[in-house]
């Protein structure tokens, strides 16, 4: 089945739609408790080799968790995780082809940025000389050749994260996990850093597994994204279909911003569905076939990017709403316009700034219509 | 408004120091005294630290103290350094309230009582008293010291530390002296220096647990003064003091030094942001 791509494609990869790939790190059915809590549940996952993966959720969702037992610092209490083959049980984390990047960074503070970054290669055995070109290569990697003999309390947040980021890819590993690396950063910094670490990925080749409660972070750097939650995945694709055809309420609700309307499904007609919203008072008509039977109680949800606002009655009462401006917020690139539906209920409309002057602005307690289009939202079951 | 010290502050300052200092300071100059009598200023002199040189039985005391403080130090150090390892990091196993009541137990224990008990066990096995014994009942009861204070520095170690080395391929062994030694070694050291004076002047248990080869300094002082006080022990005392003074003036001046250096440090980092 070809599948229409949905937002920017990443450079004609996607492993993960080929069932003959092979997956390079893979849980089967893994389960970890702490006591009664039940950090990860009967979990399985695929990583593709070369991916840039990302898993994100609130904390406690169990994200943490599933690095740690891939890196062997947890063990779970059932199941098995795969690398390249290699079944991980068993095998201590000093054995693994992984290296971590700890959110803390955890440099060590006795030795210089040159020693923290040639650390695992002494482990190896490597020859002297050779540990030194590597350490070279790598600080000249990260940009930070003029520092290599300060030790890590003489340098700010930014460059320890970098010295971090060299020791961990020092050793060229099979898999670099990535715990929260850009939580300790200002937001320039973190930008900046972000697509940093995208080339880098792509120039080295190597597979990346972030772990992350920052849905942004995840959306820039990720090839794909697992939302999880409770110690399960909610779902796994790649950022824009996440964003867009988000498979449940959960996932469209914790990543960015979205109105939800409870529905019925009142007809299908081929891909084409229609419901109605008995609290806003409206129908509405969708280019989606909706996996549920008619009179069944779904979600329309809509991102207020999607959300037209004007002052012109739309040709058609399908897909549109009529409101009262209730609260503006001005972003300066943005202006999200709150609009009160009947009942006090609330539809969000984000609306770009395009020029600085409108000609009849729009203010509170102005009456608007909202209006969208048949393939802008989307139907969620669940 | 500033208000200076009041008169019954400084009163209160003034009398508390002199009754800690006092004693210590008329033990220093009666110690440079001509007489003989130790109550009677005659003059200054030198003579008792000259006189030491000669005192073979004094000078074999204090050989002996500083082996024993030496051995029982670098024992207990490395016994206590394991026991905060296990407090520390063990979390909770069968037997943690005993195990640390046990350890911490010799700290509130009254020193006879320990002494005693040390002297029926080694009865009981029938071993020898002498250097080695004083050594193990020195180790038993500065383990626990050592043990506080390695346990202090071991709480705000960060464990990720020690997984980010074994992530690295250093198997958990070599961890620790590659990377928690290192951090946790200004309470090493400490533990080990707090476990040697302790040891040095302890008479005590000492007493209980030696034999009649082997006699420490302290022990030599008492048995001295009880035939009355004389400014040969003035002497011993005051080297010992200037002694314990150096050290710990020493080492508070490396640490203000390393903290000053680190604080420095740090601004430069920020400031090159």
């Amino acid at each position: 089945m070809a599948k229409k791509p949905i937002g920017p494609v990443r450079r004609d990869f996607a492993p993960w739609d080929d069932p003959q790939a092979r997956p390079y790190i893979e849980f089967r059915n893994v389960t970890k408790t702490f006591g009664d809590f039940i950090a990860v549940d009967d979990l399985s996952l695929k990583i593709y080799e070369r991916e840039f993966f990302a898993l994100l959720g609130g904390s406690g969702c169990g994200k943490t968790t599933m690095m740690r037992m891939l890196a062997g610092f947890e063990t779970p209490n059932a199941g098995e995780i795969f690398l390249d083959g290699q079944n991980l049980a068993g095998v201590p984390p000093y054995k693994r082809p992984v290296n971590m990047m700890f959110q803390s960074y955890a440099l060590f503070p006795h030795m210089s940025v040159e020693a923290n970054v040639a650390f695992g290669l002494k482990q190896e055995g490597m020859p002297k000389a050779e540990i030194g070109e590597r350490v070279e290569e790598m600080l000249k990697l990260v940009k930070l050749q003029d520092f290599a003999r300060r030790k890590p309390h003489q340098l700010s947040g930014g460059q320890r994260q970098r010295v971090a980021l060299a020791r961990s890819l020092a050793k060229k590993p099979k898999v670099l996990l990535l715990d929260e690396p850009l939580g300790a950063l200002d937001r320039k910094l973190r930008e900046e850093t972000q697509f940093e670490l995208t080339d880098l990925q792509y120039e080295l080749g190597m597979t990346f597994l972030i772990v992350t409660h920052d849905q942004e972070e995840a959306m820039t750097m990720a090839d794909r994204i697992a939302v999880m939650d409770k110690g399960r995945i909610v779902q796994i694709a790649t950022p824009a279909e996440i964003y867009e055809l988000p498979n449940s309420r959960f996932v469209a609700d914790f990543i960015g911003d979205i109105n939800l309307m409870e529905c019925k499904l009142t007809a299908r007609e081929g891909d084409v569905s229609s419901l109605h919203a008995p609290v806003f008072g409206c129908d509405i008509k969708i280019s989606q076939a909706v996996d549920a039977n008619i009179g069944d109680t779904v979600w329309f949800a809509i991102r207020p990017e999607k959300v037209r606002i004007s002052f012109e009655e739309p040709e058609s009462r399908v897909n549109a709403l009529k409101g009262e401006v209730w609260d503006i917020a001005y972003l300066g690139d943005v202006s999200i316009y709150h609009t009160h539906i009947a009942n006090e209920e609330t539809v969000r409309a984000t609306v770009a700034n395009r020029s600085r002057v409108v000609e009849r602005p729009m203010s509170w307690d102005d009456e608007v219509w909202l209006s969208w289009d048949a393939d802008a939202g989307v139907v969620l079951t669940r | 408004m500033r208000q200076g010290p009041s008169w019954f502050n400084v009163t209160s300052l003034v009398l508390g120091f002199a009754f800690l200092y006092l004693p210590i300071v008329l033990l220093v100059v009666y110690s440079f005294n001509e007489s003989r009598l130790v109550t009677v200023w005659g003059g200054f002199s030198t003579r008792w630290y000259a006189g030491l040189l000669d005192n073979q039985q004094l000078l074999d005391a204090a050989w002996v103290t500083a082996r024993v403080a030496f051995f029982s130090a670098t024992i207990a150090t490395v016994f206590g350094t394991l026991a905060a390892m296990v407090l520390a990091r063990s979390g909770r196993f069968l037997g943690r309230t005993l195990f640390s009541g046990m350890v911490y137990a010799p700290l509130v224990m009254p020193e006879v009582i320990l002494g005693l008990s040390l002297l029926l066990l080694f009865v009981a096995v029938d071993q020898a008293r002498g250097f080695w014994t004083i050594i193990i009942a020195h180790t038993t009861f500065a383990m626990c010291y050592v043990a506080v204070v390695v346990q202090s520095r071991l709480a705000g170690f960060d464990r990720s530390l020690e997984e980010a080395a074994q992530d690295l391929g250093c198997p958990p062994f070599r961890t620790f002296f590659a990377v928690t030694l290192p951090i946790i070694l200004p309470g090493v050291v400490a533990g080990w220096m707090l476990a040697f004076t302790l040891s040095l002047d302890d008479l005590v248990i000492a007493s209980f647990t030696t034999g009649p080869e082997a006699t420490t300094l302290p022990m030599k002082i008492y048995s001295q003064v009880r035939l009355g006080v004389t400014p040969e022990i003035n002497a011993v005392c005051t080297i010992l003091v200037g002694l314990v003074t150096v050290v710990v003036v020493f080492a508070s001046i490396i640490t203000r030094r390393q903290e000053a250096a680190r604080a420095r440090d740090m601004r430069q980092a920020e400031a090159q942001l």
